[in-house]
């Protein structure tokens, strides 16, 4: 067998290839642990019909996941509308695990439900499924008739992707998050490096990140074309994984499995990153960006809505309140998120400092509802995407992405910046 | 397969994403097809709507379609009449979305690279494409570029007229 790199093993075992492994281009065809969609699994459920007729049923009601996140609450009569059709949906195929609107971003939803054991494959109609990995599973986005087709037969075809090793050392500097770190490889990979690749991650500095924020690079790998972006699973997964009691191996790769590139990087000496409009891989330092005007500051979307990075935010917004003209939108992650930052006094803090509170859902990280831009204006996001009219209007607008904490003291600066006041 | 391009659209540049193909804040609407191609490029050329015709052509720069998984951005483009689209690569998930769909893709760096540097003079010549898919062959301008040909499983499901007609048959036999 040909040394396995950890995509490898993971499509191998659900293709039932383990004993003699798979080879990179290979195709295999794999059925999914979960499923995962979400608004858009109205639109889903119209092709699925159209595959299996009126009264077809799908293959596995208990191996679809489907969380209501990206109109929510519905800002109009079709958005409610299509949240209607989801949930009849959901109640004629008894689809077991559904979420309703409020309960948090689908990418939240489905690891902190327990939905997400290490080594299985997780298949995804939104492409930042590759969040996944953080966990030490392979999440593969699709489109939405693959999707259909999957809810159909349970299966789809898969090519073993190539491997890219990205290999951390050292340690994060005050001010400096996971956020920055994965904002400078984007820059170094670029927006189609990791194209129809498998990324994993390694070294020193990878057992120092927390389960947050190995999510924040999983997330964000997506962006450099990534299949998946693969934490192995260690010590920090293990302990995650007990409040579920989930029963897996340790699965690693091979120590002579191929590597198509190898990127090395010593995070001790980065600094606080931004990705300037209108391409994620456009990351310059922040020190390097001429003096920028913001009018809205974001902190949610599931690269960087969860506790810790709420946290941060309130402990810079703390006594403080950002400037008029400036619109500071949080949007937790999830529920349980929002309760227990309501429980710390973290939602306190944000709303004395100026904050608007959302539902937690994807707010106007798609620019379909929630706080969108109008013409001429610059958002400081922590999401994602800064691609052109992504938050509202495209006339003259420009998105920057940053770390939460940065996103916090550019509100409180009402330009962008990495000092703090 | 064969296509002669009726007019060319170049789009020259790399990383042209599936949110200026087809916005966010239309996503969750539903659009038929012909209502999507509406609003096809909307954010990249407001020109391409008013003046697409049936069996135009695309070619674009590196990583055409990347960013989310949204297959309206293949959809709105193949029902605005679009036979065809020749980009140096695609993006992952377009590209499988476009397989799903039937949407012909086309990988080919060299002749990208050849019509983006020879664009105005393409453009001003009316110069048309004609693309041989069975046959992996593009000709333009006395140029032929040679592409790769569809994995066999991607080509099944392509020559099927796409997923929906590939998944009845499998299930079907089954
Ligand atoms: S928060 Fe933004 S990037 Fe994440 S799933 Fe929602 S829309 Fe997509």
């Amino acid at each position: 067998m040909v040394g396995q790199t950890l995509i490898q093993k993971i499509l191998a075992r659900a293709s039932g290839k383990e004993s003699e492994g798979v080879i990179e281009n290979e195709i295999v065809f794999v059925s999914p642990h979960r499923i995962l969609s979400h608004d858009n699994s109205a639109a889903i459920s119209k092709t699925f019909h159209k595959i299996v007729g009126s009264e077809g049923k799908v293959w596995d009601p208990e191996r679809i996941f489907i969380a209501l996140d990206h109109a929510v609450p519905p800002p109009d009569a079709v958005k409610a509308d299509n949240h209607k059709v989801i949930r009849q949906f959901v109640k004629d195929q008894q689809i077991k695990h559904f979420y309703e609107g409020g309960t948090g971003i689908c990418h939240e939803v489905l690891p902190a439900k327990g939905h997400v054991p290490p080594n299985v494959v997780i298949l995804g109609s939104d492409s930042h499924t590759t969040t996944h990995g953080a966990f030490g599973a392979a999440g593969i986005p699709i489109g939405r008739t693959e999707t259909a087709s999957v809810w159909a037969i349970g299966e789809t075809w898969l090519k073993v992707p190539e491997s890219i090793k990205i290999i951390l050392n050292g340690s994060l500097p005050k001010g400096v998050y996971a956020k920055d770190i994965i904002l400078d490889i984007i820059r170094q990979v670029t927006a189609a490096g990791a194209t129809y690749n498998s990324v994993e991650f390694y070294g020193s500095a990878v057992k120092t990140l927390s389960i947050s924020e190995r999510m924040t690079l999983s997330n964000l790998t997506a962006e450099m074309g990534a299949k998946s972006g693969i934490f192995p699973v260690d010590n920090v997964t293990d302990e995650w994984n007990k409040q579920f009691g989930f029963k897996y191996d340790r699965m690693t790769a091979d120590e002579d499995a191929r590597y198509v590139k190898t990127l090395e990087l010593d995070i001790s000496s980065l600094t606080p990153r931004i990705a300037k409009p209108h391409k994620v891989d456009n990351v310059v330092p922040i020190e390097d960006l001429e003096k920028t005007y913001i009018d809205v500051a974001l902190i949610g979307t599931c690269t960087n809505g969860r506790l810790d990075d709420l946290e941060i935010a309130a402990e810079i917004l703390k006594d403080k309140t950002i400037p008029p003209g400036v619109r500071l939108l949080v949007y937790p992650a999830s529920q349980d998120v929002l309760l227990q930052a309501t429980r710390k006094g973290i939602i306190e803090t944000l709303i004395a400092a100026g904050g608007q509170i959302g539902v937690p859902a994807c707010g106007p990280c798609l620019g379909a509802y929630g706080g969108c831009i109008a013409a001429g204006e610059k958002a400081i996001s922590s999401a994602n995407r800064n691609f052109k009219g992504r938050m509202g209007s495209k006339e003259n607008t420009g998105i920057y992405l940053a770390s939460p904490a940065t996103v916090a003291k550019s509100a409180l600066a009402g330009y962008i910046t990495a000092e703090e006041e | 397969m064969r296509f002669t391009s009726q007019k060319l659209w170049i789009f020259a540049e790399d990383d042209i994403n599936t949110d200026v193909i087809f916005p966010g804040r239309y996503t969750y609407e539903p659009l038929s097809p012909e209502e999507m191609a509406k609003h096809a490029m909307e954010d990249y050329d407001p020109e391409f709507v008013k003046k697409v015709e049936k069996g135009d052509i695309i070619v674009a720069g590196n990583n055409f379609g990347a960013g989310s998984s949204r297959e309206q951005a293949v959809t709105c483009l193949q029902a605005s009449g679009i036979s065809c689209i020749i980009a140096g690569s695609f993006a992952r998930i377009y590209f499988r979305n476009a397989i799903n769909q039937a949407l012909p893709l086309v990988i080919s760096p060299e002749c990208s690279q050849f019509v983006l540097k020879n664009k105005e003079r393409i453009l001003s010549e009316m110069i048309k494409i004609d693309v041989d898919f069975d046959k992996g062959e593009i000709k333009i301008d006395k140029e032929i570029f040679s592409f790769p040909k569809l994995d066999d499983q991607a080509l099944l499901i392509f020559k099927a007229g796409g997923l929906v007609e590939y998944t009845k048959a499998r299930l079907k036999e089954k």
